[in-house]
């Protein structure tokens, strides 16, 4: 089971000079509540300027994960690295280079937006005019310009999301972790921070927690699925889709002679499947299916079509979903359990 | 320093810029208006030797209302911030611990020092319509004022260790309030009832704060219960630090 599981680790174990080239560098990283073990035997890097996603569900450790590396809480066994301090010995130099933003969001109801803008500010060492000029920036880049002298009581959740996630970046700071940023957001306002945050990386590492998978597919270089406190996988969503070892499907719509076509088709290289049925006009639909590891088809089908002078109205590709392989993972971790009792 | 700057203004901010500071405050000013009123009409009505000060102290007034405030400014210092969340917040932030703990200790004696400051501005003025310093001594005055923040400095102090305990301020209210009460029942059982003499009567003569109190409403000021009480509160701004640094260890 754990060399399985070890297959799954991509990441690389190259330590060199591990201060300038990791960000975060987690070893062995525990954490017991009494007998319940809430993340075991951690162990994952994060290069600067990466944006990493934590995926897992309810219970998997994500948010323990998180409160470690942002010093809050204190692992049972294990190392956790920001920047080269250590969470737990250099706590106030770790802090000095982080911005957090927890789950639920925790604000001070009572004050006005820039007000704690510029408050937050001061606490993470700049000056006066520094908070002052920062303040208005985080609150130009979140749009939170209409509401700076409201009190956060009057906000509504999705502006308090974005207060919160002005306050983990009026610092500038080198490491940003986020638990759950585009909870309580619209669709316009989701679309808004995933920009934000996609925008963020390479300047900044993020460290990202999320249940919405489709999120994270967007805005994150790599994945880290959790499930009850240990790594199922950590690699890049491409990668990880092709590990699944299902294929993938390619759709296409061509307007040819239907034997031709079977016979061009039955010669493609990668092809496992190939289902055709009649489209509407003199097209034919093509759903086909090649090896996930394979390299992209579309463009030897496209030049296939060009070369016999026949028509293409349509060429898309379909790769499994990172909820697909979520589900596919916390599932065969699942039955191997089951399997063991 | 410039952080803790910072959290003491965020704190007196809290205090004076929130209405339940000023809901305590009101409640505070309300009882020492009586208690001047009360005064000031006792001195009109009955033939004393006490100075003011000194009818003050033993009006139970300063008792009451210290017993009651300190736990009401001080439980909301830690536990609210842990029901909310924001300590979370506030202690990723690049602050240590005693930072945070000698912001909120010190905003919450400066909170501590507002209330009480009416009363004696009341009874300097007093001075101007009272030509008698027998009855209105501006050293008592002074010395009681000091030894009111001293006492005060000890409860909050306590407040504080209470909050840090728990996430419900009532239950940080109620083991603030029960800690001030056993100090001061200690104190008044010796003012009052002469313990049998032994080791333990000398113990509670030593720790007695109605004996600092008196001596300090009548203008004296000893450096034995100061230095008790400066001690004292060490102690439990120590304890809340140790509390605060549990979080770390569990």
């Amino acid at each position: 089971m754990e060399s399985d599981r070890q297959g799954f680790i991509l990441t690389s174990a190259v330590m060199g000079d591990a201060s300038k080239e990791w960000m975060i560098e987690v070893k062995g990283l525990t954490k017991r509540y009494g007998d319940f073990e809430a993340i075991s035997n951690l162990n994952f890097t994060v290069k600067r300027g990466e944006i990493l996603g934590l995926l897992g569900p309810n219970g998997a450790g994500k948010s323990t994960t998180l409160r470690i590396l942002s010093t809050f809480l204190a692992a049972t066994s294990g190392t956790a690295k920001i920047a080269g301090f250590d969470v737990f010995d250099e706590s106030h130099e770790v802090r000095k280079r982080i911005g957090y933003m927890p789950e639920n969001n925790p604000l001070y109801l009572d004050m006005r937006v820039y007000e704690y803008l510029k408050y937050r500010g001061r606490l993470k060492g700049l000056d006066t005019r520094q908070s002052r000029d920062r303040a208005e920036t985080v609150m130009k880049e979140c749009d939170l310009e209409d509401v700076r002298r409201k009190m956060i009581r009057q906000l509504s959740l999705g502006y308090r999301q974005r207060v919160g996630l002005a306050d983990a970046l009026v610092s500038e700071p080198e490491l940003i972790i986020l638990d759950e940023p585009t909870l309580g957001l619209d669709p316009n306002q989701v679309r808004a921070a995933r920009q934000l945050i996609k925008n963020l990386g390479g300047k900044h590492t993020v460290l990202i927690s999320s249940h919405i998978l489709h999120e994270v597919e967007m805005t994150c270089n790599r994945v880290l699925i959790l499930n009850q406190g240990k790594i199922l996988a950590s690699d890049d969503t491409t990668h990880l889709q092709s590990v699944m070892g299902q294929s993938s499907r390619v759709v296409t719509q061509i307007k040819a002679p239907l034997e031709d076509l079977k016979f061009s088709l039955k010669n493609f290289e990668g092809l496992l499947a190939a289902d055709i049925s009649a489209a509407e006009g003199d097209y034919y639909l093509c759903s086909l299916s090649f090896k996930a590891e394979a390299a992209d088809p579309r463009e030897d089908l496209y030049k296939m079509v060009v070369g016999n002078n026949w028509f293409l109205r349509e060429l898309t590709i379909s790769r499994p979903s990172l909820e697909d392989v979520f589900v596919h993972l916390t599932r065969k971790e699942q039955n191997e359990e089951e399997d063991e009792e | 320093m410039k952080v803790f700057k910072t959290l003491l203004r965020r704190e007196l901010g809290f205090c004076f810029g929130a209405l339940n500071g000023y809901v305590i405050v009101s409640a505070a000013l309300f009882l020492v208006g009586v208690c001047f009123y009360d005064l000031v009409y006792r001195l009109n009505n009955q033939p004393t030797d006490m100075t003011l000060t000194e009818m003050f102290f033993f009006s139970w007034y300063f008792w009451l209302i210290l017993l009651l405030s300190a736990p009401l400014i001080t439980m909301r210092t830690f536990a609210h911030e842990k029901s909310t969340g924001t300590y979370e917040i506030l202690m990723t932030a690049p602050v240590n611990d005693i930072q945070v703990l000698m912001s909120k200790f010190c905003g919450a004696l400066f909170f501590h020092a507002i209330i009480w400051l009416p009363v004696f501005i009341s009874m300097l003025l007093l001075r101007f319509y009272i030509n008698n310093p027998l009855v209105v001594n501006i050293t008592g005055i002074i010395t009681t004022y000091f030894a009111v923040l001293m006492v005060g400095a000890l409860y909050i102090s306590i407040g504080c260790f209470g909050s840090a305990l728990t996430r419900s301020q009532i239950v940080a209210g109620m083991v603030s309030f029960t800690l001030g009460m056993g100090i001061f029942m200690l104190s008044v059982n010796v003012l009052f009832v002469v313990p049998d003499p032994g080791p333990l009567s000398l113990i509670l003569a030593k720790i007695s704060l109605a004996d600092y109190m008196r001596d300090c409403s009548r203008g004296i000021l000893d450096s034995r219960p100061f230095i008790f009480l400066v001690t004292s509160t060490f102690l439990f701004l120590f304890l809340t630090w140790r509390v605060l640094e549990w979080r770390r260890w569990r």
